[in-house]
């Protein structure tokens, strides 16, 4: 009796395998890549990460608890704030900073007093403002249930502007400024590296060596002397399309190669050649036969280049050449970092400096996962 | 070998010609010359410039002159050696970046060289003992070290050294060797403070370095080559380092085309920071203060010191790698 079962078994068994490989088969590139980069389970929660801060980007404001820019020089330096959710029930909480002036030091300091509770709420009423540029709005995340106080989840800094808030709005200055120059580096890359490896010849000349000029330039030096270059009566939005632009001048050279390659790799490929017999158009095979090949490896490569554009804005903006104030970008809030004995006293002014360390950790595992996912026929 | 290097020297003129037309375009972009912020300077101190000197200036100073004609004058200055008088200072631009240079690149050379110390072992040790525990915690801390601004690093080390040891790590000499004529001690002390920065502004190329390193060794390590010399009894330690590495290092020594003038540039930051005597805080004050000739200068040292950073690592890369060499 025992035989046949064993043998009932391995049949269903390798009708399953071949069902799961057969499920393998058909699946679409996309499919492949997908299932892939699900195995990768840090980079899965890390792309979770970066959904969460793109929510942010789309709507600062919401997060926000009040206006970015409102100034209290009676509340500067104010320590982080913590929030408690119960107080017998649920019931949120934050204990009220009390500062008295040192007598010897004439400086405020802050202490708790958990007697005096200011009240919060979640999804309450609050500073107005426009959603997407379009509708008013006044719902806030998380605000004092009483308008008039004011709450510092992290602290204020020396003109007591709520550090929070200016993080949630930093965070869509940097997480754009990364994107939008990403995006343009990809459109330069792709369209001057593809020019260079599917035509070749004398185009394929001056581009590699416009390249090789491009990347023997003393990166940092020359942004911040192109960025000091930049008017100074330029609105924040001209500012901050003025510095992508010059991030991407540099950022599109790696990929400008890579593509080259692929295209010069392609180029002699059967499939590219049945195409031109086919008669296809020249556009036609670029872009229905030869960009979806490394469609996956491109997008893989940009998504390692958003972190190093951001760190570079972020640097850029520290120095005092970047994004400039009132415009707010984590790098324009670490630069109330720099001087090192407001430093001691505050240190929470460094917290934007850890967004941006969480930020490009992120993008850096989600690019490495998606870079060994999108090729996934290798092992 | 040497036509090969003779051939790439031959090149570094050609290139210098061609950023110091790219520089002089972006030095110029700013509204105004330097006179228009010289006579500011003038009526703020109270001294008031009628418009016919300013115009003498401008003529002495071939202001008046097309844009062409003037690159051509700047051109002709520098390569007498002659980089213009910086406003801000009223010193020649040549002295100042002079005084400067030797430390800008003995803290790219030692940050460069502390990096290859750290990261080839690194790369060695996680190679071998994948998996491990520390293997592990390498990773984690090569993610970190890339992910980390360098001026968030100088940032929170200072900051620890002065809220709870009470030290401050900025500046590159103790006090009493910082006006004192060049000795052994002065070297010692020079060697003690240069450290730390070298070290941060070498943390992300370290990082990346070793995962390089790693990748490459691992590569190896499982080639047949290996099995066989394991198999006739040669020690572990002395296989590894004697076959693999050394080919595993090849690729690492590509890098330094990239790396090496990466630090260069990426000095500037950090010197910043931690207010170091280097040529790029002079940029940033330079370039802030609108001291064109300054910047223009500085901007032209940092391009050749780029130039001279790719061509070593291509020598470097010759000398380990016949093929380049016989310009196949």
């Amino acid at each position: 009796m025992r035989a046949p079962s064993i043998a009932s078994d391995a049949t269903v068994s390798d009708v399953q395998v071949t069902a799961a490989e057969e499920r393998i088969a058909v699946a679409s590139n996309w499919q492949l890549v997908w299932w892939r980069f699900r195995k990768h389970h840090l980079a899965l929660f890390s792309a979770g990460l970066l959904i969460c801060l793109y929510c942010v980007v789309i709507c600062p404001a919401f997060f926000a608890t009040q206006d970015p820019q409102r100034t209290d020089a009676r509340q500067a330096f104010i320590p982080v704030q913590t929030l408690h959710l119960f107080d017998g029930g649920w019931n949120p909480w934050i204990p009220a900073t009390v500062g008295k002036r040192n007598p010897v030091t004439l400086r405020m300091e802050w202490t708790t007093d958990p007697q005096r509770k200011i009240r919060v709420s979640f999804f309450t009423r609050g500073e107005p403002y426009r959603l997407f540029g379009l509708f008013d709005a006044n719902i806030h995340l998380l605000g004092a249930t009483d308008p008039t106080q004011r709450i510092f989840l992290l602290g204020s800094d020396r003109l007591g502007r709520d550090q929070w808030s200016r993080i949630m709005y930093g965070t869509q200055t940097s997480m754009t400024v990364g994107l939008v120059a990403v995006t343009l580096s990809v459109i330069f890359g792709v369209v001057l590296g593809g020019i260079s490896g599917y035509f070749g010849g004398f185009i394929d000349l001056v581009i590699q060596r416009l390249i090789e000029l491009l990347q023997s330039v003393p990166t940092i030096p020359i942004w911040l002397a192109l960025s000091a270059a930049l008017p100074r009566d330029w609105t924040p939005i001209q500012v901050f399309f003025a510095i992508t632009v010059i991030l991407s001048l540099v950022g599109w050279t790696t990929l400008g190669r890579e593509v080259r390659g692929r295209f010069l790799a392609l180029r002699e490929e059967d499939f590219v050649l049945a195409a031109r017999l086919a008669g296809a158009r020249r556009m036609r095979i670029i872009l229905r036969h030869m960009v979806p090949t490394f469609l996956s490896h491109i997008i893989a490569t940009s998504s390692l280049a958003i972190p190093v554009m951001i760190i570079n804005e972020t640097s850029l903006s520290f120095l005092g050449l970047g994004i400039r104030p009132p415009a707010i970008s984590w790098g324009v809030l670490l630069q109330e970092a720099q001087n090192i004995q407001t430093l001691a006293l505050a240190p929470w002014l460094l917290i934007p400096g850890l967004v941006v360390i969480v930020a490009v950790l992120a993008f850096n595992l989600v690019g490495d996962g998606l870079r060994d996912a999108s090729d996934p026929y290798s092992h | 070998m040497t036509r090969y290097i003779v051939q790439r020297l031959l090149l570094l003129p050609f290139l210098l010609l061609v950023y110091s037309f790219v520089i002089f375009v972006i030095i110029q972009a700013p509204p105004g010359d330097f006179l228009t912020a010289y006579v500011a300077t003038l009526s703020a101190s109270g001294t008031s410039v009628s418009a016919e000197q300013i115009e003498a200036l401008r003529h002495t100073y071939g202001l008046d002159q097309p844009f062409v004609v003037q690159y051509l004058y700047w051109l002709r200055n520098l390569l007498a050696g002659n980089f213009g008088v910086s406003l801000e200072y009223h010193r020649p631009n040549a002295e100042l970046i002079e005084e400067q240079l030797g430390l800008t690149v003995a803290l790219a050379v030692m940050s460069f060289v502390l990096t290859w110390l750290i990261a080839v072992p690194a790369g060695i040790y996680s190679a071998t003992h994948r998996r491990s525990v520390l293997d592990h915690l390498l990773t984690v801390i090569n993610y970190i070290g890339v992910a980390t601004p360098n001026f968030m690093l100088a940032l929170i080390l200072m900051w620890i050294a002065f809220a709870y040891f009470g030290i401050s790590v900025t500046g590159l000499f103790s006090p009493e060797y910082a006006d004192a004529p060049w000795s052994l001690a002065k070297l010692g002390d020079l060697l003690a403070h240069l450290w730390l920065p070298a070290l941060i502004l070498g943390i992300a190329g370290t990082a990346r370095l070793t995962r390089i390193m790693r990748a490459n060794l691992l590569d190896e390590l499982n080639k047949p080559y290996v099995v066989t010399a394991r198999a006739k009894g040669l020690r572990e330690w002395r296989l590894v380092l004697r076959y693999p590495v050394r080919l595993a290092l090849n690729p690492l020594v590509s890098t330094i085309g990239w790396y090496l003038p990466q630090l260069f540039s990426g000095s500037l930051i950090v010197a910043t920071v931690m207010n170091l005597p280097n040529i790029g805080p002079l940029l940033l004050r330079a370039l802030v203060n609108q001291d064109m000739y300054l910047a223009g200068g500085i901007l032209l040292i940092y391009s050749f010191l780029t130039i001279v950073g790719t061509l070593l690592s291509d020598i470097a890369l010759a000398m380990m790698d016949p093929r380049i060499r016989m310009g196949a």
